[in-house]
């Protein structure tokens, strides 16, 4: 590990006190930094708390917020719960995946640019179907409007990487 | 501003709000945030700076004229953003209406009529949110301040009447008191269960130790439920004053509140709650100027739907997988690190503030005997007005679908009262209810009787396009994919429930999985330790029990009488109709539509793949799917 992200998670770590019952708090703040959970990482705050990789491992693939592989630059959340599934979510979804050349197991696209999560509810229900993209959430969504998002999304990268 | 006045801090916020003369309040929730409120907020700003008039973002000194506002969540999402100025209601607004509703609505007292809500069933357009149908036919008892109140500023609640409730637990009530009381009010958990909560108080105060905690359960996992977090977003202060009480009914010092982080916008105001709570000495050390500590502790959910239950929410504070043990010994007993816990949800903790001010016997005058007070529901599906409800319980659902809800939708959105099929209520762990339970009072016991559940109050009216093996299925999917494997019967369960229903829906089932369906939904109903494998077969049975002839109709003549399930879709081209334009046969993929120009053309079954292009493609709706 380099020493750079070894002084990141010591500080992470000493922020909760080197407590294993934040075990959680702790993963979700090395996740945010890294946007991902490395293994590395992962083998050091179990070491640094005493408690087995294992469980740390365990927590990890437990909840649906943590990952162990890294994620696309551009997270595509669609919101698949009963509201918005009703209100036909399941096209947008479909839409996506076509656009982007995902499937139901790769969820991110080869040059790590999007990853595409389907959630269970976002609460938004009010305004079904919902899709949000870096934290913001778009209403009512057609498969038509979410391709012109992403489209705008990849533009904008684009610009940016030939600046 | 020491919190042991309240008073005094009401009267100054009074004396600082008597100057201003018009209050615009924005919508701030995240349905309105979505559609574009704080666009229009910003426009607000800008726009009534360049005029150089008086305006003041919160209440405080030397504040006059215009106070512009945010608020929680108001309710009517679908309608979205809202926007009030004084008393006139206007909704869809956008940032380019604001110059004309500054120079109209704010100088003057004129009214823009065009941004005013319109109601699609007779076209009649109303002023006040006091006389449209979705809100009128309400009881906004929790939700009163909801929508209305800046939930950034303490102050406003205080002013509003806040924090009185729990300044009197902590300086004037016992627990054994506040107990009793909540055993007068009848108040039930509104998480589902509909435990009585003065009953879980006074278990967890009857039980030893010096160390206990409270815990407030806001992971609300339920797809199609959303009314926990509005209240966070919309008057996070009544869930703390919520958690003061119960501290001091139990006798803990420390509590948690556990929010999905999903909710980012619930999670930051919530902080912000605590925090301002904490500089005025309402939480902390010595509360209100007395000797009593609380304080409370923030936890982001990591997203596991099992969460929602107790003791897999405690081991997930605990720092360990999310996972059910068996109970007793109840949280009441041994919760929170071994230590005597009251887990209560969101609407629970908020109510109690309320009931305290109002009085056992005022609160007791909404809904009925059994169930005493009102329910939030989260109104989604196919109806005109989609958003966030509150009715006494024993209301009917006739009175939610038709009146507040402005009636079912067809397929194309409009309003269409024969198009009604079924209301889905408590989510994955309810059931369905059809036609025939339109008149039935809602209330814990009636739903149970009928194979479902008031649950967390997610309520998804379904209309006629919609196939309800497909939603028994989607359901059966969400719970498979949560269940937490700790149960064989859940883990495998929920698996085979799952695989028989895709077989129902693809034209694969024979005769006897539908049987096989059936035992092993009794089956796992009764041999899983935690609710969600218990109730998880809850939306298959009720669907069996209401529309068995559905089932029957994917099994022995592979049709979908609701035509949603693509497998079994058959396009027929109406010879009558078609005028032979060719458009479809030009649509289709794979050349499977055959016919002369301007003769009635025929799809070829065999060849057909069922992609609906030349249902599109189609002009003269000539083309038709399933039976």
């Amino acid at each position: 590990m380099s020493v750079e992200k070894l002084s990141d998670v010591i500080a992470i770590l000493n922020e909760y006190d080197n407590n294993p019952s934040k075990l959680i708090p702790i993963l979700q703040k090395v996740q945010h930094k890294y946007n991902y959970l490395p293994e590395d990482a992962m083998t050091f705050v179990a070491n640094s708390l005493g408690i087995p990789p294992a469980k740390v491992f365990g927590v990890a693939t437990f909840f649906s917020h943590f990952s162990i592989t890294p994620k696309g630059k551009h997270i595509i959340k669609i919101c698949d719960g009963t509201a918005c599934h009703v209100k036909k979510s399941e096209g947008i979804i479909n839409a996506v995946q076509n656009k982007l050349g995902l499937n139901a197991q790769k969820h991110t696209t080869d040059d790590f640019n999007f990853t595409l999560e389907c959630v269970s509810c976002l609460g938004a229900c009010g305004i079904a179907p919902v899709v949000v993209i870096d934290e913001e959430v778009h209403p009512q969504m057609t498969p038509e409007k979410v391709t012109a998002l992403i489209d705008e999304v990849a533009k904008k990268e684009a610009q940016n990487a030939g600046k | 501003m020491p919190a042991n006045n309240l008073k005094e801090i009401k009267d100054n916020y009074d004396k600082q709000y008597a100057n201003i003369t018009k209050k615009i309040i924005i919508c701030a929730g995240t349905g309105c945030v979505s559609s574009g409120s704080m666009k229009v907020f910003e426009a607000f700003k800008t726009e009534l700076a360049k005029r150089n008039l008086n305006v003041c973002l919160k209440i405080s000194e030397g504040c006059r004229e215009i106070y512009l506002s945010k608020s929680g969540c108001q309710g009517f999402c679908q309608q979205g953003p809202l926007l009030s100025i004084g008393d006139t209601f206007y909704t869809k607004v956008k940032d380019t209406d604001v110059v004309e509703l500054i120079e109209k609505s704010v100088l003057k007292d004129e009214v823009v009529e065009r941004l005013l809500y319109k109601n699609p069933a007779d076209g009649k357009q109303y002023k006040t949110t006091a006389e449209i149908p979705f809100y009128k036919k309400q009881t906004r008892f929790l939700l009163q301040d909801c929508g209305r109140i800046n939930p950034e500023d303490i102050n406003e609640y205080i002013s509003n009447g806040g924090y009185e409730s729990a300044r009197k637990a902590i300086a004037e009530m016992s627990d054994a008191e506040i107990c009793n009381f909540m055993l007068d009010a009848g108040l039930k958990g509104r998480g589902g269960a509909g435990f009585p909560t003065g009953k879980k108080w006074d278990l967890t105060r009857q039980s030893k130790g010096h160390k206990k905690y409270v815990i407030c359960n806001a992971d609300e996992g339920d797809p199609g439920a959303f009314m926990d977090r509005s209240i966070m977003e919309g008057n996070p202060h009544s869930v703390v004053e919520g958690m003061i009480i119960a501290a001091k009914a139990i006798g803990a010092d420390e509590g948690y509140i556990y929010v999905r982080m999903e909710y980012p916008l619930a999670v930051t105001r919530i902080k912000t709650a605590v925090r301002e709570a904490r500089e005025i000495g309402i939480l902390g050390k010595g509360i209100f100027g007395t000797k009593y500590n609380f304080d409370i502790n923030i936890m982001e959910g990591a997203g596991a739907f099992v969460c929602g239950e107790e003791t897999a929410l405690i081991a997930s504070v605990e720092g360990a997988r999310g996972m059910p043990r068996p109970k007793p010994p109840f949280p009441a007993v041994s919760g929170l690190f071994g230590k005597p816990t009251v887990i209560n949800n969101v609407e629970t903790l908020a109510n109690i503030g309320k009931i305290m001010a109002v009085g056992a016997q005022e609160f007791r005058k909404m809904g009925t005997k059994n169930a005493p007070g009102t329910k939030t529901f989260a109104l989604t599906g196919h109806v005109a007005n989609t958003g966030l409800v509150e009715v006494p319980f024993g209301t009917t659902l006739r009175e939610i679908v038709n009146e507040i809800a402005g009636g079912t939708t067809g397929e194309d959105g409009s309003p269409d009262q024969e198009a009604f099929k079924a209301v889905q209520i408590g989510g994955p762990s309810g059931g369905c209810l059809t036609k025939e339970h339109l008149d039935m009072p809602i209330e814990y016991d009636t739903l149970k009787a009928a194979g479902a559940m008031v649950g967390s109050g997610g309520l998804v009216v379904m209309n006629k396009t919609t196939c309800m093996p497909s939603i028994a299925k989607f359901f059966m999917g969400f719970t498979q994919n949560e269940s937490c494997g700790k149960c064989v019967s859940c883990r495998e369960g929920t698996k085979q429930m799952l695989s028989m229903l895709t077989d129902i829906t693809e034209g694969k089932a024979d005769d006897k999985t539908m049987h096989t369906l059936e035992d092993l939904a009794n089956v796992v109903k009764v041999s899983s330790l935690c609710g969600l494998g218990k109730s998880a077969p809850q939306p298959v049975l009720s669907t069996l029990r209401y529309f068995r002839n559905e089932y029957n109709e994917h099994i022995q003549n592979k049709n979908c009488p609701a035509g949603a399930c693509k497998a079994l879709a058959k396009y027929t081209i109406d010879p009558a109709k078609c005028v032979g334009c060719t458009a479809c046969k030009r649509a289709c993929p794979v050349g499977a539509i055959t016919g002369e120009v301007k003769k009635p053309h025929a799809v070829d079954k065999a060849k057909c793949i069922k992609c609906g292009a030349c249902m599109k493609a189609c002009k003269f709706n000539a083309i038709s799917v399933g039976g």
